[in-house]
């Protein structure tokens, strides 16, 4: 599904190269885990992938389904099916929740050539999926993300995922600030999207997800590489020795 | 300025001044009405019509206003009606400053009494003759406003509303733009009696140039809601000045929607006599292109106990376009526990836009709370990224953003089916905003 091919990225601003040739390939079906110190270039990867700007690719490719991501815009990279949940979702004051799920789901139909969902659908779609993950409905009529919780963040971030059923699942530290119980509640939403024809890259610096959402295969990444790949007991590696054991091995 | 640059330049602006009434006529009338436009005309040839280099004029060329002979502007059709007509109201339609009785409904609504200015004019006597001409006068001073004393002497039709109850409707005005040199001067004067209530919806382009002066006597215990769009030729241009008086415990609530236009520029002068009275003025306003320019001048006086006033004005503003506000709070000696708010925001959406600001306060008493602010800022780039990432168009994901940015000002319509008509409408002008 996703396939990155000795992707190099470094930050436009800086003239600092922090991806330094990552190879990676997702298939549909699976969940591959990026774990990772701090500052190996995991967030980088997914803002990449999501098309954020200040970020100049040097050399490498990424395609979804075969074709090139790279090329284009984040509103087309979401069409196509890439989604990404932000370590930090963004408030928007002034923009009900409701609007933006509403918005972003009829503008993706639209570039799929599909007609929009009218409203009486979309109201039902919603709250069968802010149901599931507890989110109630004050909480889809206030302000995008504004004054909300970290769990209240997070899940909303699901649901989004959960309305535009995305191809491509990118979670990055979607772990943070979240105590048991709200992990619990995000993990489960996740996992109720978990099929066949659907890739995920849950990007943790923790094991602590993993135990919740069960990867397929492992990655270790540092100073912009994937330096080490496995299967789950890889994360419990990591939990129990820290980065260090993996990283001397693998210098 | 030196004596002699200052004696020049009031030379210059007696001549512009001439020139200007010598190309109008003053329309006919009964004895108060002559009197009342003879006074206007008296205070115009004093003051003399605006200059560039008036310090009131600083952020705005008034020239294309003064001048005897309107600009042309170019028809347009937005393909669509105007705001307000599916609402129950009691509909009035000018062309081109003429109020059509044909087009209108019948001046009759339970709870007011409506004529037409004319009219009352050839009455000898009448309530009009206590506001007419008088609030404007009033708001002369301390800052000359010499349009409106133009538009008292030379109005050539209008409305004039007295509100004895609560009408179980709003009054609109609907002004429609159909001749491409349509000069339109219109004169409104609303008397809201104690304890009465009205809402006043105005909407439509008006004219190639349109000059309106609307004077608002609000009683004790009275209120007065006022919505008006004015949208959406390209080419118009407009200067209109609002002059409210409020009395004690009384309510006035105006909220401005401007979309296009060259050239716009908005007064409102109010004036809080009576104790515990509230007044809040907003507007939302959207400027496309180097030749938009949008001004709004505010000035409320606190001239009673505890009272509350509030201004908000927020403004979009893209390549190019230019947006002013100047807005004073005087609290007068003796207007304890004032309440007195304003802000004036604008996104710029690109560098070639910009917004000029002059918020000012001035107050002589000691026991008030007033505040202001004004903030020129750019679009949020983490939440067009956001929206982006989530399949939504950058323009798309930017109108989203402005409207979300113009929700404060639009928070101040009171009636909340006319704010989501507003909204609605201008989130369909920004979706079509080239066409």
């Amino acid at each position: 599904m996703l396939q990155i091919n000795n992707l190099h990225v470094k930050l436009e601003e800086e003239d600092k190269q922090i991806l330094k040739g990552v190879d990676l390939t997702v298939e549909a079906g699976k969940v591959h885990a990026i774990m990772g110190p701090n500052g190996s270039g995991k967030s980088t990867l997914s803002y990449v992938l999501s098309g954020r700007e200040g970020y100049e690719v040097t050399d490498g490719s990424v395609t979804l389904e075969g074709e090139d991501v790279l090329e284009l815009e984040p509103e087309e990279r979401a069409a196509l099916g890439i989604f990404l949940a932000f370590q930090y979702p963004v408030e928007i004051p002034g923009v009900g929740n409701m609007t933006f799920l509403r918005t972003a789901l009829n503008a993706q139909r639209k570039a799929k050539g599909q007609e929009e969902m009218s409203a009486a659908d979309f109201l039902k779609l919603i709250r069968e999926k802010a149901k599931d993950l507890k989110i109630d409905a004050d909480m889809l009529k206030r302000p995008v993300n504004v004054g909300f919780s970290g769990g209240e963040k997070k899940r909303n971030e699901i649901l989004q995922m959960a309305v535009l059923e995305p191809k491509m699942c990118i979670l990055d530290e979607t772990d943070s600030g979240l105590d048991v119980d709200a992990m619990k509640l995000v993990a489960d939403g996740v996992n109720a999207l978990r099929s066949e024809g659907r890739g995920f890259l849950v990007i943790t610096h923790y094991q602590r997800l993993l135990d919740h959402i069960v990867p397929d295969v492992v990655h270790i990444m540092a100073d912009g590489r994937i330096v080490k790949t496995g299967g789950p007991e890889l994360a419990l590696e990591v939990e129990k020795n820290g980065y260090g054991d993996i990283l001397a091995e693998v210098a | 300025m030196p004596a002699v640059a200052k004696q020049k330049l009031a030379e210059l602006k007696r001549d512009a001044t001439e020139d200007r009434l010598a190309a109008m006529s003053l329309p006919e009338g009964a004895g108060w009405a002559a009197e009342a436009r003879g006074a206007a005309l008296a205070r115009v040839r004093e003051m003399g019509l605006p200059h560039p280099r008036d310090e009131y004029w600083k952020f705005t060329r008034p020239e294309t206003l003064t001048r005897a002979e309107a600009p042309k502007a170019a028809l347009f059709d937005g393909g669509e009606p105007h705001l307000f007509h599916e609402r129950d109201r009691l509909h009035l339609v000018f062309r081109d400053g003429v109020l059509d009785m044909i087009a209108s409904d019948a001046l009759t609504l339970d709870g007011i009494e409506i004529e037409r200015l004319s009219d009352a004019m050839a009455k000898d006597i009448h309530w009009a003759r206590d506001v007419y001409g008088v609030l404007e006068s009033n708001g002369q001073n301390p800052v000359q406003r010499p349009l409106a004393a133009l538009n008292t002497a030379y109005a050539s039709d209008g409305v004039v509303i007295r509100v004895i109850g609560k009408p179980a409707k709003p009054v609109c005005l609907t002004y429609l733009h159909e001749s491409e040199d349509s000069d339109a001067i219109l004169h409104h004067v609303v008397r809201v009696e104690e304890g009465a209530e009205m809402t006043l919806l105005e909407t439509g382009p008006a004219a190639a140039r349109f000059n309106k002066v609307m004077e608002v006597d609000v009683a004790d215990n009275a209120t007065f809601h006022h919505v008006r769009a004015q949208g959406r030729d390209h080419e118009r241009r407009a200067v209109t000045g609002t002059f409210a008086r409020l009395g004690t415990e009384s309510t006035f609530k105006s909220f401005t929607m401007t979309v296009n236009g060259v050239l716009t520029r908005n007064e409102c002068v109010i004036e809080l006599t009576g104790d515990d009275a509230v007044a809040h003025v907003a507007g939302a306003c959207v400027g496309d292109g180097d030749d938009f320019h949008h001004d709004d001048t505010v000035f409320v006086t606190h001239d009673a106990v505890n009272c509350e006033s509030r201004q908000v004005f927020k403004k979009v503003l893209r390549n190019g376009a230019t947006g002013v506000f100047q807005g004073k709070i005087l609290v007068k000696e003796g207007a304890q526990k004032t309440d007195g708010y304003q802000i004036s925001q604008s996104l710029l959406l690109d560098d070639d836009s910009q917004f000029l600001a002059k918020p000012e306060l001035e107050i002589y008493a000691d026991d008030v709370a007033c505040s202001h602010g004004s903030t020129s800022g750019a679009i949020d780039e983490t939440a067009l990224f956001y929206l982006r990432s989530r399949g939504v168009p950058t323009a798309q994901a930017t109108d989203l953003l402005v409207l979300a940015f113009l929700a404060e000002a639009l928070e101040e319509i009171e009636d909340e089916s006319i704010a989501e008509e507003m909204v609605e409408r201008l989130s369909g002008w920004l979706e079509r905003r080239a066409a």
